[in-house]
């Protein structure tokens, strides 16, 4: 099919073309999910991985960046691992075949496999839009992932983790999470891996918040030096509907995560806060749309990024208002501290505002260490490295503590903590 | 305890020169108030004793018990006993207060070979030290200085003089958008630290603070310069007759 367009597919494109002929076999699914993965396989055949010409992908050559696919690894080793947060009810995905024998109160819990078994899933396959390179290839292979619904009126008493965890090959996951109206609670999104052997992970999270919902979402991605990590959000807030979606990348080589938000009941409020921690030659691209679709909704999205060594990192923030979405208050600010000359930071936000009467603001900025603020600290006897230290952490502890669940801030700083003694 | 020598020094990033010859000696156990106008170099002198990278020093000598400090940065003056107490406290988002004191009290330890303190002992010195200022445990919860009222903010300056025990303690322009509730409040715990081993420099515009750290000398600075040295009658004489009258003395 290729030969229409005349395209030379690379050899990470015929790595994954020749995986899907191998494993088709025993991938789940009745026959509409068989036909949704044969039309994604197929676009994504003709369309090949993104290069630069495509406006989304423009930062993130996918093509070029994708050197080579590891091939599925059905004898990797891996285990569970314990939760961030403690006393955590943990819903695990080891080598991309999930665990689904916790029970909590108020969730159902179905395995992803289950629901491509039954056909239930093939509606949910279909990529977003001609762009979704993560769409394609996830739809494609997924095997695994767990589908969640959390009834009406449900207060979650301690967080759920979804934890995947990968050693080497592939893992493709998808979560389709329904919190029904009224619902409170935290849900962690762990991306983890065991050694050091390349793998390829993608991972999407369908995530539906009923009317009233308060929910706060983590997303933990800290995989392995040499791991591509594909990742994308997509998400619909109901009226009064309250997210805190944390999105907080501290791994992996090759790095993607889409967010993808339509406010679509009056009242909700989004607040995505995002913390990259970058080294070594990781390329990390976080991108973001919200379509605040109708009247009063308010969404507030704060990046920090920390970038050593030669790593790159990319943001893009896309706010679209509505004709209709009158009232609409947006703020998006991201601020990105490079530790090296070699370091790279690229920011693309875009409003797109089709009504009157709203408040819409972006700002980006680059810093280095603020050198009054090393100075008072090295005043008081910490020593140049330690001070640094401290002022990088208090970059991004800041919007952690936002959170004010001390468990949770705790475990999160912990994280940020250890990345930072490995990499400063 | 302190012997500056004909000292001149410089903003780094345009060559203007602030420091110009200033000669000052400091015993331990005196306290030793610098008053002058503005821009005469009174916080550019706290700046440079406490090391930081704007200003270079281009002639002249600082010793600090005979040994010079020029080559040391700002951690490690701390760590011999040099304390500034800034006269704009910076506010740090991020770093928690007690954390903060906690490792400045650990790594000076460590920095003199002491062993680092338990988690009880840092509580209870804090605790008590706190008390002593009227600083509440709200306070302490705070992120470094954030959302601290100026009050506050000198405050807790002092606290950190204070858990910090320094030899050589630098107050610039503490006294600075203080009340006068709070003004006591920080010279009683300026006052506390006085003793035979410990200097103390008091920078300041007004007489006020002098009412409540009497100062063993008082010396007058001026476009860089010590100008005029005395007791505490100095700085009444200051206070009474503004600073023309020296500066024309010392022009002549």
């Amino acid at each position: 099919m290729n030969m229409q367009t005349g395209m030379k597919l690379s050899v990470a494109e015929t790595a994954l073309c020749e995986a899907y002929d191998h494993a088709i076999g025993d991938l789940p699914g009745d026959g509409a999910v068989l036909a949704a993965r044969d039309t994604l396989i197929s676009d994504f055949k003709d369309a090949g991985l993104p290069t630069r010409r495509v406006e989304a992908w423009h930062y993130t050559d996918l093509k070029a960046l994708l050197r080579a696919v590891p091939a599925f690894d059905p004898a990797a080793s891996a285990a569970k691992t314990s939760p961030l947060v403690e006393g955590s009810t943990v819903l695990s995905v080891v080598n991309g075949l999930a665990d689904a024998r916790a029970t909590v109160e108020g969730v159902t819990v179905r395995t992803f496999k289950d629901a491509l078994a039954d056909g239930t899933a093939a509606e949910g396959l279909a990529a977003r839009d001609g762009d979704d390179a993560i769409g394609r290839i996830n739809g494609s292979f997924v095997r695994d992932g767990f589908v969640l619904d959390i009834a009406a009126g449900t207060e979650l008493a301690a967080p759920l983790e979804i934890q995947t965890v990968q050693n080497a090959g592939q893992t493709h996951t998808r979560f389709p999470v329904a919190f029904g109206a009224n619902t409170k609670g935290t849900l962690i999104e762990r991306h983890t891996a065991v050694g050091e052997t390349a793998a390829l992970v993608t991972s999407i999270s369908d995530i539906a918040l009923g009317d009233g919902a308060d929910i706060t979402w983590v997303i933990l991605q800290t995989q392995g030096a040499a791991d591509t990590h594909l990742g994308q959000i997509r998400i619909t807030l109901g009226a009064d509907a309250q997210l805190r979606l944390y999105v907080i990348n501290a791994g992996g080589k090759l790095v993607r995560q889409e967010i993808h938000v339509v406010v679509a009941g009056e009242g909700a409020d989004l607040k995505l806060r995002g913390i990259n921690l970058l080294g070594g030659e990781t390329h990390n691209d976080v991108t973001f749309t919200v379509g605040h679709d109708v009247p009063n909704t308010t969404s507030t999205e704060v990046i920090r990024n920390v970038i050593f060594d030669r790593a790159r990192g990319v943001f893009q923030g896309q706010i679209r208002v509505a004709p209709d979405a009158q009232k609409t208050d947006a703020k998006m600010s991201c601020n990105t501290l490079l530790l090296s000359d070699e370091a790279d930071f690229s920011a693309k936000p875009e409003l797109e505002i089709f009504a009157d009467d709203v408040q819409c603001g972006h700002g980006a900025t680059v810093i280095d260490i603020d050198h009054v603020q090393l100075f008072y600290l090295m005043a008081r006897g910490i020593p140049e490295n330690k001070a640094r230290a401290m002022l990088v952490n208090a970059f991004v502890a800041e919007i952690v503590e936002e959170l004010e669940d001390e468990p949770l801030v705790e475990a999160l700083e912990g994280v940020i903590a250890a990345w930072l003694e490995k990499h400063a | 305890m302190l012997e500056i020598k004909n000292l001149h020094a410089r903003i780094a990033e345009d060559g203007t020169e602030i420091i110009r010859g200033l000669n000052l000696t400091v015993k331990a156990g005196e306290v030793a108030a610098i008053m002058g106008p503005n821009g005469s170099g009174k916080s550019t002198l706290s700046y440079i004793l406490s090391g930081r990278e704007d200003y270079e020093v281009t002639e002249g000598e600082i010793l600090y018990n005979g040994e010079s400090i020029l080559e040391l940065d700002p951690a490690e003056r701390a760590a011999k006993g040099i304390f500034l107490a800034f006269q704009y406290p910076v506010e740090i988002p991020g770093v928690a207060t007690m954390q903060f004191l906690k490792v400045a009290m650990n790594e000076q330890r460590k920095a003199r070979g002491e062993a680092e303190l338990t988690t009880p002992d840092f509580m209870r010195r804090v605790k008590e030290a706190s008390a002593e200022l009227k600083i509440a445990p709200e306070m302490l919860r705070r992120p470094l200085n954030v959302g601290f009222s100026g009050g506050e903010k000198k405050r807790a300056e002092i606290l950190q003089m204070s858990l910090l025990e320094p030899k050589l303690c630098v107050l610039d322009e503490t006294d600075s958008g203080l009340d006068i509730d709070a003004l006591k409040i920080v010279a009683d715990g300026v006052n506390a630290l006085r003793s035979p081993d410990r200097a103390v420099i008091v920078i300041t515009h007004y007489q006020r603070l002098l009412d409540y750290i009497v100062p063993d000398t008082v010396h007058v600075l001026y476009k860089g310069q010590v100008i005029k040295s005395g007791d505490k009658t100095l700085a009444h004489e200051l206070e009474a007759n503004g600073y023309a009258d020296i500066i024309g003395a010392a022009a002549a």
